[in-house]
């Protein structure tokens, strides 16, 4: 086939163009990756670290209910459960209690929660695996807290638990009734929240509009709604990260602009070659065509790359400053992997698809000169 | 047989520095013989055989080729007026019908030899192997099959020159052009390149050589000279 092989003959001649020219294309290639690199690792983390919010919110409850103490979180009396229990609509409710603990010795912030049935009892802790790499303890040994009193005491650990979601696991650690009430002095009768159970979504709203005229100083939260929360934060984060992405857009469109005018003499002395030895212009436009074609591709390629093995399994080290204010407990935060087609497919068509036109057309403009200029040089 | 009937080309047309570089030359150049077009510089005869190539349209007048045969899938070609034919079937033409050897050779630098000989060839998308044995065999016909391999800027002048009539003759074209073709070689490579260009007559091509190269133009072996004087065609022998 005539055509397949004209193909061929025309990447044939693009690669040894290209290796003629090592040095301007290596340059190329690496400011062009660069560029990839950047908007890709944005994009890796955003997604991954909403997918990994998704995740810690699919077990959250469909309801808790705060109280509000002139308009601040307070502790909640267990008698309010009684009062919600009877309304239509839930079918259960119970008691939550959690709470922050700082501790000076690894200058981390731990999440403790008293689970539903924790089956250690007294003195025990099951902590999560990046409370156990930050602590740097195992099974059976001795983590010591300070009491709200001023006193050492410490727990056992007795069980390690890793999650999907590394957000779970990071800084959470799981304690007994009695020894959460005395480490923080918390009397009995209180919870830090109420949790319900409201299977049917559309009555949850209406569940928590009767729960507020029931008991006027509490605020009951909605899961979807916390969702939103986390949504809006997330959408903040990745708009400092939009600015970067916009700095790297426009240095890319500057690159291409630049590429996209800039023809080298010796450039344009082959496509007067090429046109006067029987080339059409449309050849050397194909020609010019794989060209960008295997430039852009072979950097987006190692751009994405780079992206994935950085925000993977790097932790995404050169963001941190900027997206990691909310715990100091991520000493090495890994996401779980997690790419969107959708969005790939978006960065080519940002970065491949433009650039390969725009290597196009100073060649169009080269090729469409009346072949016998070439006679004149 | 290539004819042309008042041909005119103008250059810059409607600027103050309009120039007309060739003025209604009528010219036939016969097949399968050598012509050369003599005169001094700036005479017109680069521009006159950009006009025969097909490498330029004349601003009026008509370029008539009236041997050429071509069949294409899209288009057949049976001979006749050539310049007002849209660019993609010029060039195909030209692809076809002529095979040029410019004044400084125009080889691609950084390419084989054998890569420069194959060039004109790859919009034509043939089997690799067939072609790779055409060009080889213009090498050995021209005695530098050896440097095949060799990157172009590491022939000698001479050897670069019979690349250049190498690559001309890759799409076996009916007619060989020639602009001041011994304007860089000492008197014996001219003699050498005359007795190419003469060898090729004899295979039946027609050559056409721009030069005012002694040479070229007194050689007793030439079957015609053009003489161009400002762009007019002042004598024919
Ligand atoms: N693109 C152009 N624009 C304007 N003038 C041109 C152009 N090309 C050629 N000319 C003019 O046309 C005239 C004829 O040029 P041409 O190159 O055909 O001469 P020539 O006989 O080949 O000369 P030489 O022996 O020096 O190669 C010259 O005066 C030249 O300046
Ligand atoms: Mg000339």
């Amino acid at each position: 086939m005539p055509g397949f092989q004209k193909q061929k003959y025309l990447i044939d001649f693009t690669l040894s163009a290209l290796l003629r020219r090592k040095g301007k294309n290596t340059a190329l290639v690496l400011v062009y990756a660069l560029v990839v690199f950047v908007l890709a690792s944005v994009l890796f983390f955003t997604q991954a670290l909403r997918r990994e919010a998704a995740l810690v919110l699919a077990g959250a409850p469909e309801i808790v209910v705060q109280r509000l103490t002139a308009g601040r979180h307070d502790l909640i009396p267990e008698s309010y459960a009684d009062a919600i229990r009877n309304i239509r609509g839930v079918s259960d409710v119970s008691p939550r209690l959690w709470g922050y603990y700082y501790d000076p010795v690894f200058g981390a912030n731990f999440t403790l929660l008293v689970p539903q049935e924790f089956p250690y009892g007294r003195g025990n802790i099951v902590i999560g695996q990046g409370v156990a790499e930050v602590s740097r303890s195992s099974i059976d040994n001795i983590l010591p807290f300070w009491t709200h009193e001023g006193r050492l005491t410490s727990f056992k650990i007795a069980e390690i638990f890793s999650s999907d979601s590394q957000l779970i696991s990071a800084d959470l650690i799981l304690i007994s009734e009695p020894d959460f009430r005395s480490l923080f002095g918390l009397a009995e009768g209180v919870a830090t929240n109420l949790v319900l159970t409201v299977k049917n979504a559309k009555e949850r709203p209406i569940v928590a509009a009767k729960i507020k005229k029931l008991l006027p100083d509490t605020r009951p939260i909605i899961r979807d709604e916390i969702l939103r929360t986390y949504d809006s934060l997330f959408n903040w984060r990745s708009g400092i990260l939009l600015v970067v992405l916009a700095g790297a857009g426009l240095a890319f469109i500057i690159f291409a602009w630049d590429k996209a005018t800039g023809l080298s003499a010796e450039e344009r002395r082959e496509i007067g070659i090429l046109k006067a030895i029987g080339w059409e212009t449309s050849d050397v436009i194909l020609m010019k065509f794989w060209e960008g074609g295997i430039i852009s591709l072979t950097s987006f390629l190692s751009g994405v790359l780079l992206a994935y093995v950085h925000v993977f399994f790097t932790s995404s080290f050169l963001f941190e400053p900027v997206l990691k204010g909310w715990a100091v407990i991520y000493p090495e935060f890994k996401l779980v992997p997690f790419v969107d087609a959708f969005h790939i497919a978006t960065l080519f068509f940002l970065t491949v698809v433009p650039y390969t036109l725009a290597t196009i057309v100073p060649a169009w403009r080269a090729a469409i000169v009346d072949p016998d200029a070439v006679l004149r040089t | 047989m290539i004819e042309l009937i008042d041909t005119r080309k103008v250059f810059n047309v409607g600027k103050p520095n309009e120039f007309t570089a060739v003025h209604d030359v009528s010219l036939c150049i016969p097949s399968s013989r050598v012509t050369v077009l003599k005169g001094p510089s700036g005479s017109g005869k680069t521009t006159l055989l950009s006009l025969v190539g097909c490498m330029a349209r004349p601003t009026s007048g008509r370029i008539m080729l009236s041997s050429v045969r071509l069949h294409s899938p899209l288009w057949e070609f049976s001979g006749g007026e050539v310049s007002s034919l849209p660019e993609r079937f010029l060039t195909e033409i030209r692809r076809h019908t002529f095979g040029f050897i410019f004044q400084q050779y125009h080889l691609i630098r950084g390419l084989s030899a054998l890569e420069n000989v194959m060039l004109p060839a790859y919009p034509r998308g043939e089997p690799y192997g067939i072609l790779k044995r055409r060009a080889m065999a213009l090498l050995d016909q021209f005695g530098i099959g050896g440097k095949a391999a060799s990157r172009m800027e590491w022939l000698s002048g001479g050897e670069a020159q019979r690349l250049a009539i190498a690559r001309a003759l890759i799409n076996d074209p009916q007619a060989i052009i020639a602009d001041e073709p011994t304007a860089h070689l000492d008197s014996r490579l001219s003699e050498e390149l005359m007795a190419i260009l003469l060898g090729l007559r004899d295979q039946g091509k027609t050559v056409i050589i721009a030069s005012h190269d002694p040479i070229v133009c007194d050689s007793q072996r030439v079957d015609g000279v053009v003489e161009l004087r400002d762009g007019r065609v002042v004598s024919t022998t």
